[in-house]
């Protein structure tokens, strides 16, 4: 032993290690109290979106859209037992048959990650199609099915390799899918109606897979439908619901007092009603904007159906509906007298409510409300709010959470009749062309356009009319949209926040390290042209690059391609920006196109809109190539 | 045991196996559609069986056999040409891959999506030929290859500009599991090796004319028609004879030196490396390897006929009840042992019988004669 070891510590030394161990302890004390809470990040807001309990009614999983996590909750105690990081902006979840596995779409990241239920841990992550919004396991567990939103496409994954082995065929903006009791049908719904002729009436399809064939055996048609979002089936297998939005797209929007906007509805089909029907949530002058989710209780006596415009969970007799439903001249969607019949209640609940999960006997409703971070409890017999589930997450109100609630929030419309989330579904776009201003049918028709990263690209509306977001979302929106004046300017300022923040989604067509493929390649250089293929010099402003330049790829000016049409009062059109141009489609200002090729080869005559008379059908497509990585 | 008692088993041993080989050719009880029980038009371009659903390429739309009943699909229903020429079925998805005169369509649980070359990537709209490989759906178009990617919806066009492709109208398309295969009508054939993404041509020694100098030596003929590639054997039809290659070797086939009942050939498909369905001007034929047999309707008589020819070229008429539609065939699919004919005036079914005809009692009982 040295002679150090035994030395009698000075009066500076027993001071620096009295503050070294404080440190220590303090450490370990922040440590231990740091793992008795669960590890989170509660500087985020959560935005729980969907919900599945475990087996045994104890756990809920809460999958957080914002926070990329799935919080578990002990329903006994309220409170949170776990939280699970897994991938970018995830929307769909579910369990396995065993309760064993928890599978979550990671719709940013095209993947889905698997959870052990019993480590509550990520075990093993699967890439799928893009955007996966919801994920289902076949009852065998052998069998992953997933829904890709921008790629319209189910993957079809062996989950014994994790290989995908194929992709169906779905509907535009495949977003939620539901297994049949007996496991045998899956059924998917799609958030964008089907890419159609111009100026017709949306239809949307619900897909029906065989998962024995692990084929589509069956697409229901829904007329004059357009956003279809979750889809519930009753226990015995006869009864399906499916909310959704029917859009009136086809007449002058001018027309909201008369309740011409939006019909929010239901289709339903199945052994019980026949072929599909759609009836009304809607009265005669209130609105339930948005219906999202829907559950059906275990004796089908109820249904509900969460309003997340209207912050409300509609509650609906089945065997009333039903009734009316086979009544004499059948239901009609536009009949908003009808929903008397079998509407029994509307519970007020939390912002923007989501995904809905009822426990095993059917007495508890839970009811994620997304902009509000909490579950709401319901008490099924009373159909009353019993308690709230606090998930954490950031607790200071920001102006951006703010007018996030506004952005999704139909209270400020003319009796309730839709928000800004009805046309931009999750803040993107609805895949119509609508008819807005006041000026006679059919006059100015518009496409919808997404809204994502804006920044940079005013002017707004495609003719360029209002400079800025705040004239957007303000005076046009009351006055044309809302019918209503109803925004205070903190409110204003607080959605223009939330607007001009909105992301930009990944580019799936972009190679990881910025290349470009050599068809990409080849597309740049004819975007960026400068000659004819003779050599001859092409007028700047009519150079692909003159008006699609700058980082988002628009000059932020007016141009006349040649694009207007007779019922335009002007030719001058907006210079759209191009970014994630690829997802967006139809194109040119009133939707006339129905694909990138159609802009040119259909609406392109006289190279008004970028030279393109003088490329071969190879060098068209290696534009469009380029485009799409933009 | 004896020597006699022990050589005879031995012969017995030895002839056993050549007894079992002696080839059997197919006969057939033939049932034929028409616009008489429900094809919308006799004029059927292909056939394609999906399981127990029979699909029919038809000058005035695809008509489906399901459950014994028609159902038709039209351009009302977005299809994209009444003139349907080709039919390809994904077997992962079920999805059937329809080339028309006017674009390229997709019939998915009912549902018809069209694509042709003023709304995505197609190369040209009149899309003869169409096959599927995994996630990518190959045509042969009036104006080059066109491959559209289901996955991520890009369309890669192969024409003169990027292959060995002199002449960019293709004909017909085959896929195998290494190679894609394009008929290139007066391009002779060209072949996509999968794995490097490379282009070969394949073409006619005598050049673009109309005589055989160099038989054997490669393909008889640049205008073809059709391919099929199976257990890595190329089979080709062409407007002059047909081909045979194994990779290394061609045999070409003529109506002079082979059963082929004419030169003129719309389709070839074939069963393995060695045995193919020719569909002609002048009737159905079967090749075994050796032997062949002839299903039509007489030239001369129009009545039910069947013709076999041995490998010495002696010729036997069968007696038979029943020939496909027409003696103009355009296509061939197989269902099991049964086979669906496509012809110029119906579309016919081919009930496999199980009396076949042994070719060997056939020629052994007295010598063929007669012409086909």
């Amino acid at each position: 032993m040295s002679s150090r070891s035994i030395r009698v510590a000075s009066k500076p030394q027993v001071i620096a290690v009295a503050i070294a161990v404080a440190v220590v302890f303090g450490f370990l004390a922040f440590t231990l109290s740091a793992k008795a809470k669960p590890d989170s990040d509660e500087t985020r807001y959560l935005s729980p979106r969907e919900m599945v309990l475990s087996l045994d009614g104890r756990k809920l999983y809460v999958l957080c859209e914002a926070s990329d996590e799935v919080r578990v909750i002990d329903t006994n105690s309220s409170t949170i037992l776990k939280v699970i990081p897994v991938g970018h902006i995830p929307r769909g979840i579910s369990l396995s048959s065993d309760g064993q596995q928890l599978f979550v779409a990671n719709s940013w990241d095209d993947t889905v990650s698997v959870l052990d239920t019993r480590t509550l841990k990520v075990v093993q992550t699967l890439p799928t199609g893009f955007e996966p919004n919801s994920v289902v396991p076949d009852r065998a567990g052998k069998t992953l099915y997933v829904a890709n939103r921008l790629s319209n496409d189910i993957s079809v994954i062996d989950l014994q390799s994790g290989q995908e082995i194929k992709r169906l065929l779905a509907g535009r903006g495949a977003s939620y899918l539901a297994l049949s009791p007996n496991g045998k049908l899956l059924y998917c719904t799609h958030v964008y109606p089907k890419l159609a002729a111009h100026r017709t009436p949306p239809e949307s399809e619900v897909t029906v897979i065989d998962t024995e064939r692990q084929e589509v055996i069956e697409r229901k048609s829904l007329h004059n439908v357009a956003g279809v979002f979750h889809i519930a089936l009753s226990a015995d297998g006869k009864l399906s619901v499916a909310p959704q939005l029917r859009p009136k797209n086809l007449v002058p929007l001018a027309h909201v007092e008369h309740g011409w906007a939006f019909g929010d509805s239901l289709a339903i089909f199945g052994s019980d009603v026949g072929g599909v029907v759609q009836v009304p949530l809607d009265e005669l002058e209130r609105y339930f904007a948005m219906p999202y989710a829907a559950v059906i209780t275990p004796d089908k006596t109820k249904l509900y159906v969460s309003n997340s415009g209207a912050e409300s969970i509609t509650v609906i007799d089945i065997p009333k509906m039903l009734s009316n439903v086979h009544a004499p001249g059948g239901p009609d969607a536009n009949d908003l007298s009808a929903s008397a019949n079998y509407v029994v209640a509307r519970i007020p609940v939390g912002r923007n409510p989501k995904g809905m999960v009822l426990s095993g006997d059917g007495k508890r409703l839970y009811v994620a409300n997304r902009l509000d971070d909490n579950i709401s409890v319901i008490d099924t017999t009373s159909d009353m709010v019993v308690s709230s589930i606090d998930l954490g997450g950031k607790q200071d109100m920001t102006s951006l959470r703010r007018g996030e609630r506004v952005f999704y929030t139909a209270r400020f419309a003319f009796q309730g009749q839709f928000s800004c989330a009805n046309c931009h579904i999750d803040a993107t776009f609805d895949g119509l062309q609508w008819d807005l201003e006041p000026d006679g049918f059919g006059v100015d028709i518009v496409d919808n356009r997404s809204i994502e990263d804006l920044s940079g690209t005013e002017p707004f509306k495609w003719n360029g009319g209002n400079p800025n977001m705040a004239t957007e979302c303000g005076p046009r929106t009351e006055k044309y949209f809302y019918r209503s004046q109803s925004y205070n300017s903190a409110e204003l300022a607080d959605l223009v926040t939330y607007v001009m923040a909105l992301p930009l989604r990944p580019n799936r067509y972009r190679l990881q390290a910025g290349e470009l493929t050599a068809s990409q390649e080849r597309g740049k250089a004819i975007f960026e042209r400068t000659k004819y293929k003779n050599g001859k010099s092409i007028p700047e402003a009519n150079q692909c690059a003159y008006c699609h330049s700058g980082p988002k790829y628009t000059n932020q000016k007016l141009a006349d391609v040649g694009s207007g049409k007779p019922t335009d009062r002007s030719p001058l059109i907006d210079v759209p920006q191009l970014t994630n141009v690829a997802y967006s489609a139809p194109y040119l200002h009133d939707g006339s196109a129905r694909s990138m090729e159609e802009i040119w080869t259909v609406f392109n005559p006289h190279d008004t809109h970028g030279v393109t008379n003088d490329l071969q059908k190879d060098e068209l497509n290696d534009l469009i190539e380029y485009l799409r990585t933009l | 045991m004896k020597p006699r008692l022990l050589i005879t088993l031995l012969l017995l041993f030895i002839a056993l196996p050549l007894v079992a080989a002696t080839p059997d050719m197919p006969r057939f009880r033939w049932e034929s559609f028409t616009t008489a029980n429900g094809l919308p038009d006799n004029h059927v371009f292909a056939v394609l069986v999906d399981g127990d659903r029979i699909w029919a390429a038809t000058e005035n739309g695809v008509a489906l056999l399901d459950g014994g009943k028609w159902k038709v699909f039209t351009t009302a229903d977005g299809l994209a040409h009444r003139a349907v020429l080709s039919l390809a079925l994904d077997k992962r998805t079920g999805d059937v891959w329809v080339g028309t005169m006017g674009g390229l369509s997709r019939i998915s649980a009912g549902r018809i999506d069209t694509f042709n070359q003023l709304n995505s990537g197609l190369s040209n709209d009149v899309v003869y030929g169409v096959a599927v490989q995994g996630d990518y759906i190959w045509t042969a178009t009036a104006a080059g290859a066109s491959r559209y990617n289901t996955r991520t919806g890009q369309w890669s066009l192969f024409n003169e500009r990027n292959t060995p492709m002199y002449e960019i109208w293709t004909y017909a398309v085959t896929v195998g599991p290494d190679k894609v295969y394009y008929a290139v009508w007066g391009g002779g054939v060209l072949e996509y090796d999968i794995a490097t993404e490379r282009w070969k041509d394949y073409n006619d020694p005598d050049g673009e004319t109309e005589i055989v100098l160099f038989k054997d030596q490669g393909l008889i003929h640049e205008i073809t028609t059709s391919v099929s590639y199976v257990d890595k054997i190329l089979w080709v039809a062409t407007y002059f004879g047909d081909s045979r290659y194994d990779g290394r070797n061609w045999h070409n086939f003529l109506t002079k030196d082979s059963g082929l009942p004419s030169n003129f050939t719309n389709q070839v498909k074939a069963i393995d490396a060695n045995r193919a369905w020719f569909s002609t001007d002048k009737g159905l034929a079967y090749y075994d390897g050796t032997n062949w047999a002839i299903y039509r309707p007489a030239l001369d008589t129009h009545k039910p006929e069947m013709l076999l020819r041995d490998v010495a070229g002696a010729i036997k008429k069968i007696p038979v009840q029943s020939a496909p539609a027409h003696n103009y065939i355009l296509g061939v699919d197989f269902q099991g042992d049964d086979i669906w004919v496509a012809t110029a005036k119906g579309l016919s079914h081919g009930i496999r019988q199980k009396n076949s005809v042994a070719i060997a009692g056939v020629f052994s009982t007295e010598k063929a004669k007669g012409k086909k």
